[in-house]
């Protein structure tokens, strides 16, 4: 039964990360994404990491995604879908990808994890909570990087205000108003060049 | 047949590579993101994968840091890309050409 689902969402997170890459509209891909993370959420559940699988799925699923599908529909990016692809780079790809793959096969095979099964012995996570072990980890041992974390989230935050703060356009200077008018796009533009 | 560690550690592989080629063939700056960001979830789901099977919880809390990192980084990244487009009008690579060589 394990190896079942494991096949089952194992296959359905690399067809939707396929599809993440092959899809021409850019939100079916970012719905792909999605998809594959609740695939990879099905996946940390089967391996027994219950409170990561429920944030991943309403981190990069939930927040994530939307965020990213907020910026494809607010730039609407529909009409640059016709560039022909280029038949060089899909190559380039490919064979470095299939390297990559032919080296993490070779690795594999020559390390002894495919003898290290899941019920070989008694596991201590799956007996107790998973949620309570981090908790703990997360205020203990780990709890430099927690603050450090959290100092990162303010930065971003700032920043991403900082970056998105539209610049307003001047009022009109009493000695200018008439003769120069220059439309707001032109404006904007030029005060954005210039900082 | 018993799943192993080395399936997951393939099935993460697989998804890391699709991510790769997703960066080099898309043209689109945000699908391009959206490759780099399954990259991501691919070490991700290796992490949790030699936590379970090393029967340490330690790498669970490594990728509990990783997400929340990459939430805060898309969240730039978006921004960046947001900037870039009043800039220029565009998201397609190719347009932005400005720092070649």
């Amino acid at each position: 039964m394990e190896t079942f689902f494991f096949w089952l969402f194992s296959i359905g997170m690399i067809l939707f990360g396929l599809g993440v890459i092959l899809n021409r509209n850019a939100v079916a891909s970012a719905l792909c994404f999605a998809f594959t993370i609740v695939f990879m959420s099905a996946l940390f559940v089967m391996l027994s990491a219950f409170f990561l699988a429920a944030v991943q799925i309403l981190v990069t699923a939930g927040a994530v995604m939307v965020l990213f599908l907020f910026i494809i529909m607010l730039l609407d990016l529909t009409a640059m879908e016709h560039v022909p692809r280029q038949k060089v780079w899909m190559g380039c790809a490919l064979v470095l990808g299939l390297g990559f793959i032919y080296i993490v096969a070779r690795t594999l095979y020559a390390t002894p994890g495919g003898s290290i099964t899941a019920d070989s012995t008694p596991l201590p996570l799956q007996t107790s909570d998973d949620t309570h072990q981090i908790g703990r980890l997360l205020f203990t041992t780990y709890v430099a990087p927690f603050e450090i974390t959290s100092l990162i989230i303010l930065v971003a935050t700032i920043g991403v205000i900082v970056l998105c703060k539209q610049d307003e356009p001047r009022p009109p200077s009493p000695g200018e108003d008439a003769t120069r008018k220059t439309p707001p796009v032109e404006s904007k533009k030029e005060t954005s060049l210039t900082r | 047949m018993e799943i192993t560690l080395n399936h997951y550690l393939a099935v993460a592989a697989t998804l890391f590579v699709i991510g790769l080629m997703g960066v080099i063939i898309r043209r689109n700056l945000l699908v391009i993101y959206m490759s780099l960001e399954m990259m991501l979830q691919a070490a991700n789901l290796t992490l949790v994968a030699f936590s379970r099977f090393n029967h340490r919880i330690d790498g669970q809390v490594f990728v509990f840091f990783v997400i929340t990192v990459a939430a805060a980084e898309v969240a730039v990244g978006l921004a960046l890309i947001v900037a870039l487009y009043r800039l220029k009008q565009t998201t397609q690579v190719q347009d932005l050409t400005t720092l070649k060589f």
